[in-house]
């Protein structure tokens, strides 16, 4: 009997979880409409497509994996979706539900792939959630109560230079690039955390003084980063702090020129590591042709190829796929592993979500009043939006491999850490612009909430 | 969220710059979806039919390979289970299909091949899905129809006896494979137990499909293109050509012959066709513009790959300005480093049936699922316009000449009748040649196009076309029957 059920409801599901999942999306986009006075209903039903799919992925799951395990972890999932939904608009009354939404989407499918993938990493994946949504709660808080962010700008440099080039000297060296930190078991990746600090230097930095000479001395202390990076051979990384960088300096000085020169210097810059470094040469000749060497430097992307292209439109079925072919692939190819086992109608939702997230942060930085955090903002927006440009052009081969995690979907704890702290960075700033009495109210609110949260 | 209180102010406050970036960076994603979405549109077989891609074997898991069936149904492979659901791929027909059915071991070739994602892959209704899984028995791949026709297939291979070659049968109007025959063949059944030998046997290039792979010289059969050109640059007065054929056509110290020595007379252009004039042909050649003789190769899929799905080598052939005299003549009469395979030959000369429409030969006709649901019908694929229907005209009525007073007056008969062109590729000094013969029938409304090599045959005329005409015969004869 349950053989006949498993056959049905897997192969309907496919299409069900396809179809809540473009409404979702849609009404991600919807949400940006001028004519819409009231949004609420919108963010409600979102969050209700959020359930309906969690609970048909988790069906799926354990009807084809016939392993219990995946209710239990089932019902830990939605009570942390339930909480983190329901728990933020409480405390902080004016945050923003559309970004609330999307990081709980975005967590819940994550958790359903790598729970797929390996039970153990998603177990260790969801307590990182639950510390850092715990650990960024403060966040609003902190930035909004007190006053002298904008002026750190030579610490937030310094900090950053010390935490990469330390990692540089005495980091571990995983898959040939030296990136990590193990301290009592717990891997700590600083070039994750390093992001935020970067962002709040450049913005500290050129907020009021944008003169020639202030911009050389930033690009000097920002290059220093992106060298490390680069020599590090955390490629990934290098570029998205000096994409960040470059449109940050845009943004700052309103001058295309800044832009222009800037990316013919990156152009430049990636030529010559071209020739320099054989690992930036191995990348770009597996991105071009990767079937030639489809025993070693192109195995992964051809891998995540094949995996996207079996799946198709729809997938081949939760379970029923192979994404554990691809290496690494609850770190750098969970965009391969949802296309093959969702489908590509899924993921090219998925992507578009993250493209919502991103307007919605921008249209944000827009808004704000103080150029320090309008920089802020659309810094983080552009880091975050980047980062998913990275990971899933360089899985489905649209630009070469740079093997950087797609944002609270993939595995990872000091990435899905960040990402949670650069959205409440946001929602924070979103907050404080919205009301002129909103301020007060947070303040209220939250003094509130962490007297509740002392209590416990 | 109330954004009202800010809106005064909002002018003042608006980073423009910011929307630009956000602009900027939406359109870097639009395009990425973009790539995304044509690339899961166009490359799906290609991924899952890819030999490192595990997922084959995940499907084999749970389907078993599916039936291949000739046009009329009858079982050219198929997988058979015994008590233990033990699979064992058969080929009813032995070596008959050989390389156009393939073979689904130690690689795969022909439909085995081309049709491999809808042979592992199974679209049978859910119900039946669920049974077999409950009764722990995997799901039948789906079930290809292939264009074949059985009978011609074994008229072609028992003509062609022991010689080596391949014999080429398409419908024109639609480019349907009706037989295809490589020799020397092998037995698909026992493929694992051969493939050592097979595969060391570096002479015997067994596995080798001589008709979409194998490489020859086209012999006087190019004269087909050489004439299309000669009509394309004379189109008022092609039929006022004359020539008087002393057996040899001489220019400084090269010298084209004819065959045999054979002294052709005054001829025009249709007697030098119907004759195979060499030297009448040579003289032809001497007189085109490489630039645009090189041009029309072009379009006919020289020194390019072949519409096809099948694997297949590219035909070869040089002719530009700097084409020298000497070569000129060569390439003329389809000689020199000229090289053609069958299976092209077969397209040009169903397109000269087609009023010059070139189809895109093809060998699946459709996929059913267990349950007889059509789960893709292939339609027929023009690949160009390569001539106008005048100059197909043309060709067709030098053709039919060479059937009426030509070289291939074997197959003159009363039941329809045949267009073609013989002809003998030398492949060394000695002498020694291919014969060729390439045609279609009936001439007032062509239905089938049959193109022939026989290796190492000798003279022209004696050993091909006479395969063509007892190709014809069945065909034409059956189809009297009713079994066309």
């Amino acid at each position: 009997m349950l053989t006949y059920i498993q056959e049905y409801v897997t192969e309907l599901s496919k299409y069900t979880i396809a179809f809540f999942m473009a409404l979702y999306t849609l009404e991600s986009f919807i949400v940006f409409s001028h004519r819409i006075k009231r949004k609420n209903g919108i963010y409600i039903r979102q969050s209700l497509y959020i359930f309906i799919i969690q609970f048909l992925m988790f069906v799926d799951l354990a009807l084809v994996s016939r392993n219990r395990d995946y209710v239990f972890f089932y019902a830990f999932v939605q009570v942390f979706i339930f909480v983190a939904v329901n728990i933020m608009p409480l405390i902080y009354e004016n945050c923003d539900r559309l970004l609330l939404n999307h990081m709980c989407m975005l967590l819940g499918v994550g958790f359903c792939m790598i729970s797929r993938l390996s039970f153990q990493k998603a177990l260790k994946q969801y307590v990182i959630v639950i510390i850092s949504f715990a650990l960024a709660m403060f966040v609003p808080l902190l930035l909004n109560r007190l006053s002298f962010w904008k002026k750190l700008t030579w610490i937030y440099a310094a900090v950053g230079i010390l935490l990469l080039g330390g990692v540089l000297i005495l980091g571990e060296v995983t898959h040939g690039s030296k990136i990590s930190f193990t301290v009592h078991e717990v891997t700590f990746q600083p070039s994750e955390f390093v992001k935020i600090l970067f962002v709040f230097f450049v913005a500290a930095a050129l907020w009021e003084d944008i003169s020639f000479k202030k911009i050389a001395v930033t690009t000097l202390l920002a290059g220093i980063q992106v060298m490390i990076l680069v020599l590090s051979k955390d490629l990934g990384s290098a570029l998205i702090f000096f994409v960040a960088y470059l449109f940050l300096v845009f943004a700052a000085s309103k001058d295309f020129r800044y832009l222009l020169t800037g990316l013919a210097a990156g152009c430049l810059a990636a030529v010559g590591a071209y020739f320099v470094f054989d690992h930036v040469k191995v990348r770009v000749l597996a991105w071009q042709d990767p079937w030639s060497y489809i025993d070693n430097q192109g195995y992964q992307i051809t891998q995540s190829l094949f995996a996207i292209g079996s799946g198709s439109w729809f997938g081949m079925g939760l379970y029923q796929g192979n994404p554990s072919a691809i290496p690494y692939v609850e770190a750098d190819f969970i965009f391969s592993s949802i296309c093959e086992e969702l489908g590509v109608v899924f993921g090219i939702c998925l992507i578009l979500m993250c493209l919502s997230c991103f307007v919605r942060m921008m249209d944000n930085a827009v808004r704000q009043k103080d150029r320090f955090h309008q920089l802020l903002v659309s810094g983080l927006g552009i880091m975050y939006i980047f980062q998913i440009f990275l990971t899933v052009g360089g899985g489905i081969k649209f630009i070469p491999l740079t093997g950087v995690t797609l944002p609270f979907v993939s595995y990872g704890g000091s990435s899905v850490m960040t990402t949670m702290i650069m959205f409440f960075i946001v929602q924070a700033l979103s907050m404080k612009g919205s009301k002129k009495e909103g301020e007060k109210q947070i303040v209220e609110k939250s003094t509130k909430a962490s007297k509740e949260k002392a209590s416990q | 969220m109330s954004k009202k209180a800010q809106k005064p102010q909002k002018k003042k406050h608006h980073n423009n710059v910011i929307v630009y970036s956000t602009w900027l960076f939406t359109l870097l994603f639009v395009a990425m979806i973009g790539y995304l979405s044509y690339f899961t549109a166009t490359s799906k077989q290609e991924m899952i039919n890819n030999s490192y891609n595990s997922r084959q074997e995940i499907l084999l898991s749970r389907n078993y390979r599916g039936t291949i069936l000739s046009k009329d149904g009858e079982v050219l492979a198929e997988t058979s289970l015994d008590e233990e659901e033990n699979e064992t791929r058969n080929y009813p027909y032995g070596s008959l299909f050989s390389h156009i059915v393939g073979y689904a071991a130690n690689g795969k070739m022909g439909v085995e091949a081309l049709g491999n994602y809808y042979l592992i892959n199974s679209n049978s209704p859910l119900s039946e899905k669920a049974a077999n899984d409950l009764a722990g028995k995997k799901n039948p791949g789906d079930t290809i129809y292939t264009t074949m026709d059985v009978k011609l297939q074994e008229v072609a291979s028992d003509e062609m006896g022991i010689y080596k070659g391949a014999v080429i049968v398409t419908e024109v109007k639609t480019g349907k494979i009706l037989a295809l025959v490589s020799q020397p063949d092998f037995d698909p059944n026992k493929i694992t137990d051969i493939w050592e030998k097979l595969v060391n046997n570096s002479q015997s290039s067994v596995l080798v499909n001589r008709a979409t792979q194998g490489l020859y010289p086209p012999g006087s059969t190019f004269k087909i293109l050489t004439a299309l050109e000669y009509i394309r640059e004379n189109p008022t007065d092609y039929d006022q050509y004359h020539y008087e054929c002393t057996g040899a056509y001489k220019i400084t110290d090269r010298k084209i012959s004819c065959y045999h020595g054979m002294k052709h007379g005054s001829v025009d252009l249709a007697k030098s066709f119907a004759k195979s004039c060499n030297s009448s042909f040579a003289n032809i050649g001497m007189t085109l513009d490489r630039n645009r003789f090189g041009e029309t190769l072009d379009t006919f899929y020289f020194n390019s790959s072949l519409p096809l799905g099948l694997s297949h080598s590219r035909s070869s052939v040089v002719v530009s300005s700097d084409t020298s005299d000497a070569e000129m003549m060569q390439v003329s009469i389809g000689q020199g480093s000229t090289l053609i395979t069958p299976i092209h030959l077969n397209m040009i000369t169903a397109a000269i049936a087609n009023q010059g429409m070139m189809m895109k030969p093809y060998v699946m006709d459709r996929v059913v699922s267990s349950a007889g649901t059509v789960i893709k019908a292939f339609q027929p694929e023009s690949c160009g316009q390569v001539m106008s229907p005048e100059e197909a005209s043309v060709l067709t009525q030098l053709m039919a000449g060479v059937v009426q007073s030509g070289t291939a007056t074997t197959l003159k008969n009363n039941i329809y009748t045949a267009a073609g062109k013989t002809g003998s590729a030398e492949y060394n000094s000695n002498g020694d040649s291919h014969a060729w013969f390439t045609g279609f029938a009936p001439v007032e409304d062509p239905e089938i196009a049959v193109t022939i090599i026989i290796e190492g045959a000798g003279s022209e005329g004696d050993y091909a076309a006479p395969i063509a005409k007892r190709i014809f015969n069945a065909y034409f004869t059956g189809k009297a029957y009713g079994n066309y």
